[in-house]
């Protein structure tokens, strides 16, 4: 049980420093890339299988107990995202290494990835909230050469958008972290759960609030996102799918697990919550309506939909979270696959402009199935798994009587659709076009990895659908948890 | 002490923030320099006042608190990587652009202008 714990935090640094060794063997660099993240991948299925069956697990890495040694948690929560972020992780190296550009120039490319990994799984097994920060930095840290690598101008420019953003939030983190240790004298999450209770309100309000606005910035809810569609559609294609998927996920996760974890159940900012989720699935789609650009109108996109899962954690019922975890799960998968896609077109179109680009749906029909898919997911068309995900949301909001942001997430589900259908109508529909200039050349082995990963993904959209009746309930076995996390604090302080 | 302190903490992250909403990257990058220091200094006292340093003897009771040391040694760490990639991310910027200043979105620019001279939002076909 502690190896597969640490396992996915380990294996990765590991597989880092190895990949640098091998820096002059592409090939070699590869190799190590792909059997880390397959190593991870088994083992954090295992952890999921593990924990589902026996309940919260927990390791005190050093030998330390719990309030002062580093512990590091799994609930059923952390075990979910971490299989599907791995899953995606692997999907994408695959499809980077088809995809001439990034990959193949950079040697920084394969250790910066697994170190980023590495950051992702701490962060979701982490029981300590210096511990969060530490792990932000490093997946910041991967992330920043990530967006930045091949250092053209216009790279440079949203690169230095996101590097201050993130900074800023960071620093921010580091205050909060310095008043909630001033007013608990604890940074681990299960004593801090039972810490943070004795506070006077007001101390506890502006906890909840200052670490709201902290892990806002990351996810990018309204009215902290302006950073995310700046940023991300200039990184390469297999990055920028990264990122959408993974990243902003990253800041819900501890956004539910600080509000769920650490305010007694009473004085829980739900209200507040739901506001924002709401602007933030309007102004995120009608931002993504404006675009003429595939990767912006879906870098908006991921605006919007953040705004349903903040939605999910607002209603803190257990339908509301498994609701959201669902969400979360069905979203990882979707967003990457679009992404990737859109980096397909961008290959043979050579420009992501919907105004110079028409008729593929002739030329790529395959390319054009493999948008079709995700994209019906994302606008919640049965029997997609954005439906499935949407619906649970729409019944717990209903259930718990919050009218108003349920009819604004259907609202929005059709503008998300009326966008999707505009990328279709204008890159897929009509006479094959000359493109601007010749397609990057692709060997066939390369362009089978490319087009191999994103079905893969998409058939795992598919697959989110056809089994989303067990995953519903293993996201309300894991939203149970969250309402009441007694198991969590008693597996972490042991007693 | 502690409030001594607090408003020196209070100062950085003051200057801090005027800096960094300037244009230039220099001016940005030593402002959140000087935001990443009064975080550290608050975090450093949200321990309490100081005391005789832990574990090498003397009176468990007048020991200061060794763990918010170690947070901002951990801390201080990573700022200083961070803003030294800032800066070399500054340095390419100048490199690429001959120019200190952060520069609009492009696209973004391009469709605020685009909505303004077509009144139906304009898809650009």
């Amino acid at each position: 049980m502690n190896a597969l714990l640490s396992l996915p935090i380990l294996l990765p640094l590991l597989g880092a420093a190895l990949s640098i060794g091998a820096g002059r063997s592409r090939p070699a660099q590869r190799v190590i890339g792909v059997v880390t993240l397959t190593a991870i991948a088994v083992s954090s299925v295992m952890l999921l299988v593990r924990v589902d069956r026996d309940g919260v697990a927990s390791v005190q890495s050093g030998g330390w107990s719990a309030p002062v040694g580093i512990t590091l948690v799994a609930d059923r929560l952390a075990a979910i995202m971490l299989v599907i972020a791995v899953l995606m992780l692997l999907a994408v190296l695959l499809y980077a290494i088809g995809q001439p550009g990034a990959e193949s120039n950079h040697v920084g490319f394969h250790p910066v990835y697994l170190v980023l990994s590495a950051g992702v799984a701490a962060t979701f097994l982490t029981g300590d909230l210096f511990n969060l920060f530490v792990a932000f930095e490093v997946m910041l840290m991967a992330s920043y050469v990530l967006i930045t690598l091949g250092g053209r101008a216009d790279q440079v420019r949203s690169g230095m958008t996101y590097v201050v953003i993130s900074l800023l939030a960071s620093t921010l983190f580091l205050i909060t972290l310095g008043f909630v240790y001033g007013s608990t004298g604890t940074v681990n999450l299960a004593d801090l759960s039972s810490k943070i209770a004795d506070l006077p309100s007001g101390v506890r309000s502006s906890l909840a609030v200052l670490l709201i606005v902290v892990f806002g910035i990351k996810a990018a809810i309204f009215p902290l996102f302006f950073w995310l569609p700046d940023s991300y559609p200039t990184a390469p294609t297999p990055v920028t799918a990264v990122f959408a998927g993974l990243l902003t996920k990253v800041g819900v996760y501890a956004l539910i697990r600080s509000q769920t974890l650490l305010f007694p159940s009473a004085t829980r900012p739900g209200t507040l919550l739901l506001v924002v989720a709401a602007l933030t699935m309007v102004i995120g789609v009608l931002g993504a309506i404006a675009q003429n650009d595939i990767k912006r109108i879906l870098s908006f996109h991921i605006v919007s939909q953040i705004g349903y899962m903040v939605m999910g954690l607002g209603l803190f019922t257990v339908a509301g979270l498994a609701g959201a975890v669902l969400y979360i799960i069905h979203h990882i998968v979707v967003k990457t696959t679009l992404f990737l896609v859109a980096g397909l077109v961008e290959q043979r179109a050579g420009t992501g402009q919907l105004a110079r680009i028409a008729g593929l749906a002739r030329v790529e029909p395959l390319l054009a199935l493999l948008f079709l898919l995700p994209a019906l997911s994302l606008a919640g068309i049965p029997p997609f798994s954005g439906f499935v995900a949407k619906l649970a949301l729409v019944e717990a909001g209903l259930e718990a009587e919050q009218y108003v942001v349920v009819g604004v997430s259907l609202a929005v589900s059709l503008l998300t659709l009326f966008s999707m259908t505009k990328i279709w109508a204008n890159g897929f529909w009509g006479l094959p076009q000359t493109v601007d200039r010749p397609a990057e050349e692709v060997g066939r082995s390369g362009r089978a990895l490319m087009f191999g990963a994103t079905a893969a993904l998409a058939g795992l959209s598919i697959a989110i659908a056809v089994a989303s009746g067990p995953l519903y309930e293993l996201s309300e076995r894991a939203a149970r948890d969250l309402v009441d996390p007694s198991a969590y604090i008693r597996s972490v302080l042991g007693s | 002490m502690t409030v001594l302190m607090a408003v020196v903490a209070a100062i950085l992250c003051g200057c801090g923030t005027y800096l960094v909403l300037g244009r230039q990257l220099s001016r940005v990058v030593i402002g959140i320099g000087l935001m990443g220091h009064g975080a550290n200094i608050l975090l450093v006292f949200a321990g309490g006042d100081g005391g005789s340093p832990a574990f090498v003897g003397g009176d468990i009771d007048d020991f200061a608190d060794p763990l918010p040391q170690a947070l901002i040694l951990t801390a201080i760490v990573i700022t200083f990587g961070v803003i030294a990639f800032l800066l070399a991310l500054a340095f390419r910027s100048w490199q690429v652009t001959a120019d200190d200043e952060v520069e609009d979105d492009v696209e973004d620019r391009r469709i605020a202008r685009q909505s303004h001279e077509s009144p139906d939002g304009g898809n650009g076909s």
